[in-house]
């Protein structure tokens, strides 16, 4: 558990700036013109609107057809992008392949900072998109009309994308977090699946003593994506965002709560440490060697292809909670927006629009592994009905769907979430690596996030 | 030879010592032969240092070579055009200013001398991320060119072919020239060039493996797989192994290590007498 | 380098040719080094004056960066941690490399040549293939070490481990680079003139004294120069605690090194003023320290 990371640790980092200007003085002039033009800099509230346009002028538009550039890491993105095309045979779509969140978000800031070589659609974590929307580098889509597909999607990704008064994007997909187990492992040490956070130390216990080679859960120290989940999950708000003023708080109670819980983890160490998202801990989810992972929804699909020998031995259960009433919390997941600089926003709404409202995308990117956003998917017999056979013929998606109901509402992301992600293993992580308290790594993060948001120009309390 | 009196008798004792430290020094290398040579599944399952199942070289060879729709001969291709430009603009350019500032007494040159000297301290990769930054202002980043340029410089090989050029040419013989109407650079390439050889080979050598090898400027300056080195493309398969919807390819990865090493080894085993004599005769002695 | 036994800066040859011939050979190399190495500098300096922030924009802030990096513990740190690496793993390199340079050039090895090849060969490793490997091979449960532990039966090894994972990125570098340090030392050894180990011979003296009289002071030139490319290295430590961080994450943080921090700072952080900042401080440092290194080796001499 908590090996959640956007991506590859050891990505290829991307360069800043394709072209800013040569001169400084130029550059600063520019930037200056640029933040008179968003408002003296102030966040969220500067954005031009955009030029409003019905339903039927963003058809027309993309019947007439045009080129788009779209960013994104979807494995599954190139083939809506054929459909697409086949719908709306004037339109072409050029795909640039970002290969992960981390690298996607430098690239994407720096052609921002650039103004040159912006995508007109790119694909952004729910997590990111404060710290683009913030500056005022997003468009608001609330002039096209986007206001009326809030019934599509469910409460939590329609909150992600819609923040600070404005919509933002239009959800792609989500993850509300259950609990993945290896049944054979559960099987053979008479485990049973635990629906409390005490039960399930409890039975991390007893495998200890069963296989001290065995663990019921890994954790690395390195899961930024996965501990935020958690302390959402345990009902904290450790960030909360008002404009330029970020509050941190990463001893709330919420957060004092899942540390308190997980603190056991730790001290009687109950939890392997092979590094999330390796080959080594790949093989270890398929031997039995970590026995349970609580993870996203779209964790089906990566388990399949990742630990294809743990095929028939895994099941899904609702996320494990304190007192045994369903609560949830959403983790990764992302949506697609469209920056500011745009050079075609209407064509660019039209395609964000097909690509995660219209029913035809979706079941492309269900299809493939995609977990949806959309209401009427998650619903849908077809859906819940599917029998995996990965997961010895069970029906996965009922217990995820599922998930998807209870997410706590007004969780919200730092604006310099990447970077504070990036630095976790450095404070919290040392926690995992001394058995010292999380409270003592928790409260080593919260000042670094509080000495940097303060650096870049934020109100910060904390 | 240098001392040609009565050959000492073999020591056993000292061969066994450094049977060890050549053991240390190939044991590696061996574990990476012996892993090209396992398809990926046997490559934890098994015992490092010995072959495991079907002999899956060939097969891996292949895959390296079309995985991605062969990105790795572009790779390959890529890191070629990097030796042969920047590498081989270092050595060019040090060869030249070598033997301009051993051979020539004009104003500044101290100067010259100074700044390079002090260049040569200075670590490349503290001046990576400068470069980058200033790259970046002028639209070079994630071009062929941010990675070119910065490799033609070469405050090292500068120095070796000052130190090469003031011992390898005799002043009198470029008098003798001068004598017979030549003019300067003719006689650079008629005369110099050739008693400069040992030299030039060392430095290029030098500079060919810190360009083959060079993983932190590319890193920083290119983002388009398309442009990657070797050394980049490699570390891109190896992270591809890790992640949400991982693939992992580690035999690639080993496989492609082991065809990115052959050719530079190959270089090196080649003009072995070469840069041999360069460096003792010039680039080290003082 | 001019720790090479010759003052650099005062030779001149008699008969030199005084003419602007000079300055056309060396303007080629000058003109790249200016725009590829002086520019790229100048620029970092003027960066490092400025501050770019999420909210507020670019502001300049005189030497708030220096000042701010002077007391930056994560900075410190890193730098500490290189220093400590250069101490240790350098010393014990060059050791080695020097006895190797020795036994080779002794004529008293079996098989000669093909032990100066062999150990020169990881010189032509690239850096990121023997971090890959040697990060296989150190995994304690799939790797050669877990493979020797279970041999062994109890945990001999360790590399992932807070008190290893120095030791470990120091054999790697160790590995990679003996035989190139072994190469330089053994050509200096080549270029000793046979009329002295004859003098030795007919003083009768012995193979220590040989070594200690004879060899030791023809390699100092060359060990400066294996010294200070060491240091230089030490100081940009970076390709192998950042391609292992995947493998142990907790145990190399985002400021393990002064170059990751530099790194990390203008990739992660979009603080660039700051990590040119960093970048400037830490060359000056190495600067410095191979500098008195230089001093130190070349008085002596003298």
């Amino acid at each position: 558990m908590n090996d959640l990371k956007e991506e590859a640790p050891m990505s290829i980092k991307r360069n800043l700036t394709r072209s800013r200007r040569v001169a400084a003085a130029a550059a600063v002039t520019v930037l200056a013109t640029t933040l008179a033009a968003c408002g003296g800099g102030e966040p969220g509230s500067g954005e031009e609107p955009a030029e409003a346009a019905s339903a039927e002028e963003i058809e027309a538009a993309l019947e007439e057809g045009g080129t788009i550039d779209f960013w994104t890491w979807t494995p599954q993105a190139q083939k809506q992008i054929d459909a697409f095309e086949k719908a709306y045979p004037n339109m072409t779509v050029n795909l640039t392949d970002t290969q992960g969140a981390e690298d996607h978000n430098t690239a994407l800031q720096n052609a921002i900072s650039a103004g040159s070589g912006i995508p007109d659609v790119a694909q952004l974590e729910y997590q990111s998109v404060p710290q683009f929307q913030l500056p005022g580098q997003l468009t608001d889509l609330t002039a096209y009309g986007f206001g009326d597909h809030e019934a599509l999607y469910t409460p939590s990704t329609w909150g992600a994308v819609s923040q600070n008064g404005g919509i933002w994007g239009l959800p792609q997909d989500s993850g509300p977090m259950a609990l993945f187990y290896n049944a054979d492992v559960f099987e053979e040490h008479d485990l049973v699946v635990p629906e409390t956070w005490d039960e399930y130390v409890e039975q991390a216990r007893k495998l200890k003593e069963a296989d001290p080679d065995k663990a019921m859960i890994n954790d690395d120290g390195n899961g930024a994506g996965g501990v935020t989940s958690m302390i959402w999950q345990a009902g904290g708000k450790p960030f909360q965002v008002d404009g330029d003023t970020v509050t941190v708080d990463l001893a709330d109670e919420g957060t004092q709560k899942w540390a308190e819980m997980y603190q056991q983890f730790i001290d009687e160490e109950l939890a392997s440490d092979i590094p999330g998202w390796t080959d080594e801990w790949y093989q270890a989810l398929a031997d039995g060697t970590i026995a349970s992972i609580v993870v996203g929804a779209w964790m089906p699909g990566v388990l399949e292809s990742g630990a294809p020998d743990g095929s028939g031995k895994w099941r899904v259960a609702p996320m494990p909670t304190y007192d045994g009433t369903p609560v949830n919390a959403e983790n990764g997941g992302s949506t697609e927006v469209v920056p500011e600089g745009s050079d075609d926003k209407l064509l660019a709404a039209g395609f964000l629009q097909w690509l995660n409202a219209d029913p035809e995308s979706i079941k492309v990117f269900m299809e493939t592994g995609g977990f949806p956003a959309t209401v009427a998917e998650l619903e849908s017999e077809e859906f819940l009905g599917f029998e995996s056979e990965y997961f010895g013929g069970q029906k996965i998606n009922e217990v995820l769907a599922g998930g998807a109901e209870n997410v706590v509402e007004g969780w919200q992301y730092l604006p310099w979430q990447s970077y504070a992600n990036s630095i976790f293993s450095d404070t919290v992580g040392q926690a995992y690596l001394d058995k010292t308290s999380l409270l003592d790594g928790l409260a080593a993060w919260q000042e670094e996030n509080v000495r940097y948001g303060t650096e870049q120009g934020f109100t910060v309390n904390g | 030879m240098a001392h040609s009196f009565a050959r000492p008798r073999k020591s056993v004792t000292l061969t066994i010592l450094m049977a060890g430290l050549v053991v240390y020094s190939l044991f590696p290398l061996w574990w990476l032969l012996m892993s090209a040579t396992k398809p990926q599944e046997l490559l934890s399952g098994s015992f490092g240092l010995l072959p495991a199942g079907e002999f899956a070289l060939f097969a891996n060879i292949s895959e390296v070579l079309t995985h991605q729709d062969g990105i790795f001969v572009r790779w390959f291709g890529n890191t070629v055009v990097y030796v042969l430009a920047g590498a081989g603009g270092a050595t060019l350019f040090a060869a030249l200013g070598g033997y301009g500032l051993a051979k020539y007494r004009f104003r500044g040159r101290n100067a010259v001398f100074a700044t390079v000297l002090g260049a040569v301290a200075v670590p490349g990769a503290a001046l990576a991320v400068p470069t980058f930054l200033m790259f970046s202002e002028l639209g070079l980043t994630n071009t062929m060119w941010s990675v070119i340029l910065p490799t033609m410089v070469s405050p090292f090989g500068l120095y070796l072919m000052w130190v090469f050029a003031s011992e390898a040419i005799p002043t009198e013989l470029l008098e003798a020239a001068r004598v017979d109407g030549a003019g300067e650079w003719r006689t650079f390439f008629t005369i110099s060039l050739r008693l400069l050889a040992p030299g030039i080979v060392t430095v290029a050598l030098f500079v060919i493996v810190a360009t083959w090898n060079n993983y932190f400027l590319p890193l920083i300056m290119l983002s388009d797989k398309n442009l990657f080195p070797l050394a980049i493309g490699l570390a891109s398969w190896n992270a591809d192994a890790t992640g949400v919807g991982a693939t992992p390819v580690f035999h690639l990865v080993i496989t492609g290590a082991v065809l990115t090493i052959l050719p530079i080894v190959a270089v090196f085993l080649l003009l072995q007498r070469y840069w041999q004599s360069g460096l003792s005769a010039g680039g080290v002695k003082g | 380098m001019a720790g090479t036994g010759t003052p650099v800066l005062g030779r001149r040859p008699p008969s030199l040719r005084v003419s602007a011939a000079g300055w056309s050979f060396v303007a080629p190399f000058l003109v790249v080094f200016a725009f590829a190495f002086i520019a790229p500098v100048i620029y970092s300096l003027y960066l490092s004056l400025f501050r770019d922030q999420l909210m507020g924009g670019n502001q300049f802030v005189g030497f708030a960066n220096y000042s701010a990096a002077f007391t930056d513990p994560k900075f410190w740190d890193g730098a500490g941690r290189v220093l400590l690496f250069l101490a240790v793993q350098v010393p014990i390199m060059l050791f080695v490399a020097l006895v190797a340079a020795l036994a080779i050039d002794s004529g008293r090895l079996f098989g000669k040549r093909f032990t100066r090849i062999a150990l020169f060969v990881p010189y032509a490793v690239p850096g990121v293939v023997a971090v890959l490997m040697w990060g296989f091979m150190y995994g304690e449960r799939i790797g050669m070490v877990g493979w020797l532990n279970d041999a062994v039966g109890s945990q001999v090894l360790a590399p992932f481990t807070k008190e290893w994972i120095l030791v470990a990125i120091g054999n790697i570098v160790t590995w990679e680079f003996v035989g190139y340090n072994m190469l330089i030392l053994y050509a200096a050894l080549r270029t000793v003139p046979g009329e002295l180990y004859e003098a030795a011979a007919l003083d009768g003296a012995n193979q220590w004294r040989v070594i200690s009289a004879v060899k030791l002071p023809a390699l100092r030139g060359a060990l400066i120069i294996a010294t200070i490319f060491s240091i230089i290295g030490s100081f940009q430590l970076f390709n192998e605690p950042s391609i292992l961080q995947s493998l142990a994450p907790t145990l190399i943080s985002s400021s393990y090194t002064p170059n990751m921090y530099a790194y990390n700072l203008s990739f992660t952080g979009r603080q660039i003023n700051y990590a040119a900042t960093v970048a400037i401080v830490m060359g000056v440092l190495t600067a410095v320290i191979a500098y008195v290194v230089q001093l130190r080796g070349t008085r002596r001499e003298d």
